[in-house]
């Protein structure tokens, strides 16, 4: 390989003369450098031309894009050639809304901009202030208000009809919501000098820690019934988003343990000649250090829950991912579920990758 | 008896703390016990108590309710009948099996997962990483690309994208040929294999013992460099004892080597060996995800190492092969290994995703157990006994090998 070649890299410019175009002096410096890399840069190339080449053909080239209502037999015709956009002008409402009903599907399209309006707001440094949580607990309560309905001349929809995107944000979101706190207390207890509450908090972050998030949402699907009173019961969406705020409180915990192993010695041993209490002391003057320390790796468990949200498929509740696979089970579409899964996986990237661009950008900010 | 010297210090002293009469000191409630250990006691208490009155409501629920629907607990199941399918294992099966044999298939399939994926993530993960700090632009931003790409989608919506692609392949009659002897079919991916046996077992095992050998040799190779400074070269070792005491056993004891052609017969393949679409789908979605992360990782450790280490190894002269063996990665690795076990740990619990396609590992079969048997709680203490056994494995290797890297401190 000729990678590594030049680590780190040797300012070319001192090596080079300076003569020619400059866009030619970079190619040189940056493509040709040497006979081997010149070969790889030809060789990655037509690599590449060929499958950009191949790509286009499919997706653009020989792709139907619109077709007569739920009519599949153009995109038949392309099958193997040609991919078949048409089956998302066709599906997109089922995809991103599941099954909420038709005409009330404003209000799930509101919620998600409220969420994104919310993750917009938490990004900004200026508004990083206890207000924070307010703002929260309000968008929150209005999201609820919005999807349940039941008020202000609402209609109430029962959250088994909830579907698509809103849900994965919800579970992603809630799950966050509840967890963080629950993972600041758990760091603190696994920091604690009460051996009881110490040894608690570490058997809790090991045991979810160390078992797949698929067991624990079996757990919460098929053995909840049998720990509660008979009788009782609870929604099913409500246990999935219970067994992902406990998970998310293991990891987030261990997020947070980290930022309070950064905050110096001296801080503790001053907020304890002040006199504060164990509460204010963490309060005040730790936990915002903290978790100052650690708001990129949060960003990135945050990315990771966002991601692990889909596995609910599995215990079948009505998530962006379960209503794509749902989608293509329509037998006029079955075969065309590889275009279902791209248009669902461009959603999850655009959020995933805005979080990542926001957690490197704060990474560089810290960094200098 | 001497008597001690009183320091001229002691009298003043205590001439001042005398004018001003000390407070008597605070009554504590509990002879030697403070308002601190009081709070702490009153926590400890109050917060174990409530994880016990948890818990023992919960246990008291399932024992009622199980009882109620006639669940006998307890691992006595394990013995009966299990009745299920297994397409796919490792491990030779059949419906008849007991439950107990089911799960350990089930642990087996697991582990070839794990494994296989473990391997091919952290070489293709090092590649990619490597391939980003490349001179050549293209090839850095193709890395980037990749790595970006993968990491922000869902696992489980990568893996079902392999899988449909997997079953939109041709059928075994118009199956695919890269290359002579591997055929990609909807029927997963068939490869020559060579069986076997015990006597090729044998021959195996000669190469592990050489490959022990040679390591000992080894480090016994380098005490005496240390000795005089002299370099010795491993390699006659290593091809003596690796290669050509293996081929002399072979040779000697007639031990045959064919290979197995795998051949269309009808509407399926006899011989070779067969990766079913699941497993196949299951292995390239958890390989190039997890490589994405490895990639960053490996990527990040390499770039962490200051900037002085790579000129000074070049103001000595050193060939790059050596500079990087000898002085980058041994360092970068100290760096690497921590992130990088729990990425093995991740790639492990992921494959339990195995079960939204049907590969049949330890999850899937416990649900099907727990479907057929309504033994909830074993099935589950079953899923995490395998798992935390696996996890604490890794972490117990990966903390023994990163004992060994770490930088030895005066």
């Amino acid at each position: 390989m000729t990678a590594i070649a030049d680590m780190p890299e040797v300012p070319r410019a001192a090596r080079r003369p300076q003569t020619g175009n400059p866009a030619l002096r970079w190619l040189r410096a940056n493509l040709f450098s040497s006979i081997p890399n010149g070969i790889l840069t030809v060789v990655l190339l037509a690599v590449l031309a060929k499958g950009i080449f191949s790509f286009v053909q499919w997706g653009i080239a020989n792709a139907v894009w619109l077709t007569p209502a739920n009519d599949s037999s153009a995109c038949r015709a392309v099958r193997g050639l040609g991919a078949c956009w048409a089956i998302i002008p066709e599906k997109y409402r089922f995809i991103l809304f599941g099954t909420y009903p038709f005409d009330e599907q404003w209000r799930p399209a509101l919620s998600v901009l409220l969420f994104i309006a919310l993750f917009y707001l938490s990004t900004r440094r200026a508004l990083w202030r206890r207000e924070l949580v307010l703002l929260w607990v309000g968008a929150l309560a209005l999201i609820s208000m919005l999807m349940w309905g039941g008020v202000l001349g609402l209609s109430f929809v029962s959250q088994d009809r909830w579907g698509g995107l809103p849900v994965t944000l919800i579970l992603a979101t809630f799950g966050l919501a509840f967890g963080f706190p629950l993972g600041i207390l758990v760091a603190l207890g696994r920091r604690s000098k009460l051996p009881a509450i110490r040894s608690l908090s570490v058997l809790y972050v090991e045991l979810i820690r160390g078992v797949p998030l698929v067991s624990l949402l079996f757990m919460a699907s098929v053995m909840f019934p049998l720990f509660m009173p008979s009788g009782f019961n609870i929604d099913k969406l409500l246990r999935a988003q219970i067994a992902i705020i406990l998970f998310a409180g293991a990891y987030l915990a261990e997020v947070i343990r980290g930022g309070l192993q950064a905050v110096p010695r001296g801080q503790y041993e001053a907020a304890d000649a002040l006199g504060l209490s164990y509460w204010r002391k963490n309060r005040l003057i730790v936990l915002p250090q903290a978790i100052r320390h650690v708001i990129p790796p949060l960003v990135n468990t945050f990315i990771a829950f966002f991601k692990d949200t889909s596995l609910v498929l599995i215990i079948g509740i009505f998530d962006l991912l379960t209503t794509a696979k749902t989608a293509i089970i329509d037998p006029a579409w079955q075969q065309f579920s590889v275009e279902v899964y791209i248009f669902v996986a461009a959603i999850y990237f655009m959020f995933c990758f805005a979080m990542s661009r926001y957690s490197r950008g704060l990474e560089a900010a810290s960094g200098r | 008896m001497r008597r001690r010297k009183s320091l001229p210090l002691e009298k003043g002293f205590c001439a001042v703390t005398s004018d001003t009469p000390r407070p008597p000191p605070r009554r504590r409630l509990f002879g030697a016990w403070g308002r601190r250990e009081l709070q702490g006691l009153f926590w400890q208490v109050l917060v174990v108590g409530i994880a016990l009155a948890v818990i023992g409501f919960l246990w008291s629920n399932t024992v009622t309710n199980l009882s109620a629907r006639r669940i006998t607990t307890g691992f006595a199941f394990l013995g009966r009948e299990a009745g299920m399918p297994i397409a796919d294992s490792l491990l030779a099966y059949n419906p008849r099996d007991t439950y107990l044999w089911a799960f350990v298939v089930g642990v087996g399939n697991t582990l070839r997962v794990a494994v296989i994926g473990i391997v091919l993530a952290t070489i293709l993960g090092t590649l990619i990483g490597i391939s980003r700090l490349s001179a050549n632009w293209l090839l850095s931003r193709l890395a980037a690309v990749y790595v970006e790409t993968l990491r922000d989608i869902p696992l489980l919506l990568q893996l079902l994208f392999w899988y449909v692609l997997m079953q939109a392949l041709p059928a075994a009659r118009a199956a695919w040929r890269p290359v002579e002897g591997m055929f990609l079919s909807n029927r997963g991916l068939i490869l020559p294999a060579i069986p076997l046996g015990p006597p090729q077992l044998w021959v195996l095992g000669t190469a592990v013992f050489g490959l022990a050998v040679v390591y000992l040799i080894r480090r016994w190779l380098i005490v005496q460099q240390m000795r005089d400074g002299k370099p010795r070269p491993v390699w006659p070792f290593a091809v003596s004892f690796i290669l050509a005491l293996p081929v002399l056993v072979s040779v000697l004891l007639r031990v045959s080597w064919t290979i197995e052609w795998p051949e269309l017969r009808g509407f399926n393949f006899v011989g070779g060996l067969t990766l079913a679409p699941e497993y196949f789908a299951l292995l390239i979605a958890l390989v190039t995800y997890t490589s994405a992360f490895i990639a960053e990782i490996v990527r990040s450790g390499i770039q962490s190492l200051p900037r002085g280490q790579w000129d000074a190894a070049n103001a000595l002269g050193l060939r790059r092969s050596f500079m990087l063996r000898q002085i980058i990665l041994p360092q970068a690795l100290r760096v690497i290994v921590p992130p990088m076990t729990s990425q093995y740990l991740n790639l492990t619990k992921n494959s339990s995703l195995a079960v939204a396609i049907g590969y049949q590992d330890v999850v899937s079969i416990a649900n099907t157990t727990l479907n057929q048997t309504g033994q909830a709680i074993e099935a589950i203490a079953l899923i995490m006994a395998v798992f935390l056994t696996i996890s604490l494995s890794i972490s117990f290797f990966m903390n023994w090998y990163n004992a060994r890297i770490a930088l030895v401190e005066r």
